[in-house]
């Protein structure tokens, strides 16, 4: 369970460029609970989503994942909570270390670094059958350089790795926007088997509203800084992408719907 | 020009190998200590030009007071890891960027090593009035380069063993992608501060091995340790490479630093047999280094420049009738 408590966070004040990147933002997720976070460009859904993985501290406010206030926490110290899949393909893996180093780094989240082994070898048996889920074929390379796979194959694997070790809360940050249209479709499939089968709260940044529309049963917009639109349950099951559009405008005015959530 | 050939004495080249060989693995050993930051951490480290000095001033200050040489290169491995851990807290901790934190830590060892050396710019100890097993010393040479093999092999088997740990690969992970480690819990604050740490220790250690070999210490003998240790490196890779191919393994890439230290002083044994004058290794070495830094970047940019493209585009004629014939 993740209670979001108002949050307020500003870059550079005082300077020309200030900017309040979260101004009051408070929601609490239910475990199991998938919600998918819309906004347009800056209105602070990667800020929420960095915010919760403490990439830097808040100005005010407390984060508290399941019943422990991490908002003290540095990014390393949470990370046994959290689940995390990046925009860019690049981050979430080791491109210079092979598939089963990555994954012994993952399954080792929230636990002391110590002298045995970084693989073992019925891990690697364990990888194997865990990879042969993806259907990628990944399983017969385990060995390769994470570095030679493709954009899609590589956020496959951080999507498993962020999630082999249960996480409190699994964070997905526009995890398909780098990739070309099927293979988002393919990686967005895989979530939502991944997210089913182990009834994970999760938070996934998209700036698709169909997908946001399509997935979770929960969707929050974000809109300079705070959060504008909250529907759950049986209203969510219900929306379309018109009645958002049509909610977004009346909430923060026509013009800022940007092209990009139209459109994609 | 024939009477220089004529002055140069082929046996003498090959009288000087052996000492060449010698220094060689030792300066391999400090090879391994940049191999880890620079190779395993992203992490250009220039402590090593005062804490090579450090482990020998330590090792050569012990032994002149009585204490066993191999206990002496113990505490040189430990002056070497405080001085990692200093350039370490001076990054993670008060945000000195990577170059200058360890410049910061080198400059002040400087004075630290002259305090070691009492004052003095070099200390030598009476090599008759103690039993030492790595010694330049003719006579124990070949005992001394067995000695070298079997340590570098014991300390590339370590090196091996640890960069495989759940540590070791944490290392790796922090130098490779940051985020991503962080994002898996891994404090990549403390694994640069340990890796520094190890590696100026095997730095130091070096300097104590190498300070034992020569019977002396010098407030200078670090200086350009960084370069020599990085020409190790990457005549090591180069070499590797060549042979082995893609094929290359982790621990042959480790041996193959020991043996880049190996090379680079037999290297550096002929120039000095051709008569290049000892004062000009410095810029030498350097423009080496230099040259093997460059290759791989100017080898991608032929493959890949906008020169190439306005030249073939004006071969091939793209732009109507302004080919050639």
């Amino acid at each position: 369970m993740l209670e979001v408590i108002d949050i307020h966070k500003t870059f550079n004040p005082g300077t020309i460029n200030e900017k309040v990147a979260l101004n009051g933002v408070s929601f609490t997720l239910n475990d199991g609970d998938f919600c998918t976070v819309i906004g347009g460009n800056g209105a602070g859904k990667s800020t929420i989503m960095n915010a919760i993985c403490g990439v830097w501290p808040v100005d005010s406010g407390a984060i508290v994942i399941d019943g422990n206030d991490v908002s003290g926490l540095s990014e390393h110290e949470r990370a046994p909570f959290l689940g995390r899949v990046f925009q860019d393909p690049m981050i979430g893996t080791a491109a210079d270390m092979q598939i089963d180093e990555n994954m012994a780094l993952a399954a080792r989240r929230g636990e002391q670094r110590t002298l045995r082994w970084g693989v073992t070898a019925a891990e690697r048996e364990q990888y194997k059958e865990i990879l042969k889920t993806l259907d990628l074929g990944l399983e017969e390379r385990l060995t390769a350089k994470v570095g030679l796979l493709s954009g899609g194959q590589r956020q496959a694997l951080t999507l498993l790795m962020a999630t082999m070790k249960r996480p409190k809360l699994l964070l997905l940050d526009e995890h398909t926007a780098a990739l070309d249209p099927k293979t988002a479709a393919k990686v967005l499939e895989t979530t939502d088997k991944i997210v089913k089968q182990h009834n994970l709260t999760t938070m996934m940044v998209t700036h698709n509203m169909r997908d946001a529309i399509a997935h979770g049963n929960r969707l929050i917009m974000m809109n300079e800084g705070r959060i504008v639109i909250d529907v759950k349950g049986e209203e969510k099951a219900k929306l379309t992408v018109e009645d958002l559009l049509h909610k977004f405008e009346e909430v923060a005015g026509r013009d800022s719907v940007s092209d990009r959530m139209v459109l994609s | 020009m024939t009477g220089y050939i004529f002055s140069l004495d082929g046996t003498a080249l090959l009288r000087a190998c052996p000492g060449g060989v010698a220094q060689g693995l030792i300066w391999g050993i400090m090879a391994l200590g940049v191999f880890m930051t620079f190779r395993m951490l992203n992490f250009a480290d220039l402590t090593v030009d005062g804490s090579f000095a450090t482990g020998g001033a330590v090792c050569i200050m012990l032994i002149m007071k009585g204490c066993n040489p191999e206990v002496a290169l113990i505490v040189s491995f430990a002056a070497g890891l405080s001085a990692g851990l200093a350039t370490g807290l001076l990054h993670t901790l008060f945000g000195i960027p990577d170059i200058l934190a360890g410049i910061l830590t080198q400059l002040g060892l400087w004075s630290v090593n002259l305090k070691l050396l009492g004052g003095k710019s070099n200390q030598a100890i009476n090599v008759n009035l103690v039993t030492l097993h790595i010694t330049s010393n003719a006579r124990y040479l070949s005992r001394t380069i067995i000695i070298m093999v079997v340590f570098c092999a014991i300390l590339i088997s370590i090196l091996y063993w640890y960069l495989g740990t759940e540590q070791g690969s944490a290392i790796r992970a922090t130098g490779i992608n940051p985020k991503m480690s962080r994002a898996q819990g891994i404090n990549t604050d403390g694994m640069k501060v340990l890796a520094l740490a190890l590696s100026n220790g095997m730095v130091a250690l070096a300097g104590g091995i190498l300070a034992q070999f020569q019977g002396f210490a010098d407030a200078n003998m670090g200086r350009g340790a960084i370069v020599i240790g990085l020409a190790a490196v990457i005549i090591g890779e180069v070499i590797g490479e060549s042979i082995f191919k893609k094929g290359m393994s982790f621990i042959l890439r480790l041996g193959f630093v020991v043996v880049g230290g190996v090379i680079y002083y037999l290297v550096y044994v002929l120039v000095l047999w051709l008569k290049f004058p000892a004062n000009d290794m410095k810029l030498l070495t350097a423009i080496v280094v230099a040259a093997f830094l460059a290759v791989p970047y100017l080898k991608e940019k032929k493959k890949n420049s906008f020169h190439k493209v306005a030249r073939e585009n004006k071969k091939s004629g793209i732009i109507s009738g302004k080919g050639e014939e």
